[in-house]
């Protein structure tokens, strides 16, 4: 079968799903699997690639081996990774000079090259394969789980494991309302952050406006800005086909002609692979008019952000797609009513999108039965910040912090003790330490004072000032501010204002008065979701960490030696010239000329000249620079 | 430029829902948006320069100033914030003499920040022009300068 053929009907498409399917199983030579998403590349993962390659071309065994580049498989700290099938063996941390033990020791041989394996840090117990090693081992991933089996430029590879079955179950078997009913009983709700129920907005944009017969649009919001929230990058680039399922499963539900996927143009390689699955959809006519010759007609297109957060809010997300500012407007009329040029929209968001094939695959009973009464299926998170696992991880709803904290991202690394968690970006806030056992799921981080979000989970131990944290975000929502509503133009830089004066050490008692009742009344009356969570971060940090505003308010001292206007730095004489014989380097390095000593002798800082920029501390080899 | 400003307007339809698109690639070929291109824009789409000029002003991406030789940009999300993005930054700030969003006085560089790009596990990250540095620290600064200056 001619790979680049126009697919014209159903009969058709299942012919070249079987096809595809047949090859990759009956093709019995060893894979090589190399992640090869943003962070692995950044990693020299493609450097690894070409090294493979060159080996197994050397070692005449290159016909014999098929090598797969593939989007992220999770395991960012591991990066870049290589997973070798059928011996299921999972390789860590690999470079370039590693190929050559690849291709004779595993190729050749069949033996696993022991110094590449994962090993417990702590047991240092050596894992072989995957699904051996503790970070995978409690994830259920129904999500992210199929990034390892293809290389997102190859639609054969999404079709070899069975992609747009979901496409032709619905043109064929169920009717869009059965198909809107579906993915209501699957209980599955939003993944950007509110947790709306998703079949109840696309019950809502189906019934609307119906009646005149004009256009209505889905629209997939890519527009990822959370800080710390990477998990619809790793979708796009690792598996774009299943994003694109899902929205033309939901343009067939809800009687959409058209989709729209706007993306951050700061993921250029989510922007690269999406726009060329979408290319090659069309050219195989699996998007255009009459596809599969079901009378269902849709096209896609990627339209690129250009740097605004404000427009991951969905009135201004809208906006942008029009070729406007991003400025959100006032809600109702929701774009369930009047959204894209006025029509009726449905915005759901990548991960969201993700989920829609599987549900429909494998049916709403299976979904909801992952998850906990009221949220459903699995919900993927970025593991970040002072985590020794970091990654995509994805979970059943429900599980506890501890259990991913722990058990998947394996603890706190370098001895230091865990202090609190941040979910949900700037829109989100701190969780404490008491509340470790709490289960993970939108009601129960609501409760908690912060928010789902869109996954970020940012990992904060002893070292991190929760002053600091609050401070850093209300920087950020300031900065992003559209500033078309003044509560939150002027709320955000009003609360910066005193979180800075409290970080420099010119808090008062008064302004913590003053910036809890600002929080509140910035979240009552922002207009958009920016502003009116904005002060969670505020709210949150006040709520849990009071004492440390306290201190640094009282005290003018910064308990994690974070806030570095209230660090007093000096350098302990012995360390310096006994182990670092007066190296010097933090004189050359010191701006303000506040040090100083030379070679062979005890270096000292001058509190009149320092302006605590920290850089003496970064810069010094012996540890000799102490910080009060 | 006048041809190349056509070619960009070639590509997309004569629609003002392209125009975003359309500026992104002139930022892509210029490294900013000259004045001349955003009248053509205007021009060509039947669009107010005034609302070109306030698309040009809302987002980050566009520039109307050149930018230099090489593009810095560090990372300031919060993974790359606790892990010491900041510092990184004040780091660039120190050793370009400039502050960030400026460019060096020889167009060698200019310094930027965003505010996530989504490589939290690599933090703090440091991307110069196509090419992500991870795990940078203030140590590394005059390395990575070093090295950008000499390709």
């Amino acid at each position: 079968m001619e790979p680049t053929a126009i697919i014209r009907t159903v009969q058709n498409l299942e012919m070249v799903l079987e096809f595809e399917a047949h090859k990759r199983k009956t093709d019995t030579r060893p894979v090589l699997t190399v992640s090869a998403g943003t962070c692995g590349r950044a990693r020299g993962s493609l450097q690894v690639v070409e090294a493979l390659d060159a080996e197994l071309t050397k070692a005449k065994l290159r016909s014999q081996v098929n090598i797969r580049v593939t989007g992220c498989h999770g395991f960012c700290e591991a990066e870049p990774n290589v997973i070798i099938q059928p011996h299921d063996l999972f390789y860590q941390k690999v470079e370039p000079k590693h190929a050559e033990a690849i291709v004779e020791e595993t190729i050749r041989r069949n033996a696993p090259v022991d110094s590449l394996l994962y090993r417990d840090p702590a047991t240092g117990e050596a894992s072989r394969g995957e699904n051996d090693i503790p970070f995978y081992k409690k994830q259920q991933r129904v999500v992210l789980g199929d990034n390892a089996l293809l290389d997102p430029t190859r639609i054969q590879d999404f079709l070899a494991i069975g992609g747009y079955r979901a496409l032709i179950k619905v043109l064929t078997e169920l009717t869009p309302d059965k198909t809107v009913e579906e993915i209501a009983l699957a209980g599955l709700r939003g993944r950007g952050g509110a947790g709306f129920p998703t079949g109840l907005k696309w019950q809502l944009v189906r019934n609307a406006a119906g009646s005149n017969g004009g256009e209505k649009y889905v629209v997939c919001n890519a527009d990822e800005g959370d800080p710390g929230a990477y998990m619809d990058r790793s979708l796009l680039e690792g598996n774009p086909h299943r994003v694109l399922e899902g929205m033309m499963v939901g343009g067939y539900a809800i009687g959409a002609g058209a989709g729209y996927i706007y993306v951050r143009n700061e993921y250029p390689l989510a922007v690269k692979h999406v726009t060329l699955a979408v290319d090659e959809l069309r050219a195989r006519g699996l998007l255009g008019t009459n596809i599969l010759g079901t009378g269902f007609s849709f096209d896609i297109f990627v339209k690129r952000g250009a740097g605004a957060f404000v427009c991951g809010e969905e009135t201004a997300l809208l906006s942008s797609i029009e070729g406007r500012i991003g400025e959100p407007r006032p809600r109702p009329p929701y774009p369930a009513q009047s959204g894209l040029w006025g029509r009726p929209t449905c915005i759901n968001n990548v991960e969201t999108w993700a989920n829609v094939a599987s549900i429909i695959n494998r049916g709403a009973k299976w979904y909801s039965g992952i998850g906990t009464a009221t949220s459903k299926g699995t919900k993927v998170f970025s593991l970040v910040g002072k985590i020794r696992n970091t990654g995509l991880v994805e979970v059943p709803m429900g599980m506890t912090l501890k259990d991913i904290i722990y058990d998947v991202g394996g603890g706190i690394p370098g001895g230091k003790a865990f202090k609190a968690v941040q979910t949900g970006g700037p829109s989100g806030g701190c969780i404490p330490k008491e509340k470790i056992d709490l289960p993970i799921h939108y009601e129960s981080l609501a409760e908690a004072g912060s928010m789902m979000g869109s996954g970020g989970m940012v990992i904060m131990d002893e070292d991190t000032c929760m002053v600091d944290v609050a401070r850093y975000f209300l920087s950020f929502t300031r900065d992003e501010s559209c500033g078309k509503c003044t509560p939150c133009r002027e709320g955000t830089q009003a609360m910066l204002d005193i979180l800075t004066r409290i970080t420099e050490g010119q808090g008062t008692e008064d302004d913590l008065v003053l910036l809890e009742s600002l929080a509140r009344s910035t979240r009552d009356t922002a207009l958009c979701g920016l502003g009116k969570t904005a002060p969670n971060p505020v709210l949150s940090t006040l709520r849990y960490f009071r004492d440390e505003y306290e201190t640094h308010i009282r005290r003018k001292k910064c308990p994690a030696h974070v806030c570095r206007q209230l660090n007093l730095y000096s350098i302990d004489p012995r360390l310096c010239l006994e182990n670092g014989r007066g190296c010097d380097v933090c004189r050359r390095n010191c701006a303000s000329e506040a040090i100083s000593g030379g070679l062979n002798q005890a270096h000292a800082i001058d509190p009149a000249k320092c302006t605590k920029c920290g850089v003496c501390v970064d810069v010094c080899r012996f540890d000799a620079v102490r910080v009060e | 430029m006048d041809e190349q400003v056509m070619e960009i307007l070639s590509r997309y339809e004569r629609d003002p829902g392209s125009v975003i698109a359309i500026l992104q690639d002139v930022q892509e070929q210029f490294g900013y948006l000259p004045p001349l291109a955003l009248r053509l824009v205007s021009h060509g789409l039947a669009v107010p320069l005034s609302r070109v000029l306030s698309l040009a002003t809302f987002y980050r991406a566009f520039s109307l100033k050149p930018r230099g030789k090489h593009l810095v940009t560090v990372c300031l999300g919060t993974a790359c914030h606790v892990r010491g993005g900041q510092k990184v930054l004040e780091e660039f700030e120190r050793k370009l003499a400039v502050k960030s969003g400026e460019t060096t006085a020889d167009n060698g560089f200019t310094l930027q920040t965003v505010a996530c790009l989504g490589c939290c596990a690599i933090g703090p990250v440091v991307v110069v022009d196509d090419e992500y540095h991870a795990q940078t620290s203030t140590r590394k600064v005059e390395t990575i300068i070093k090295l950008s200056r000499d390709r």
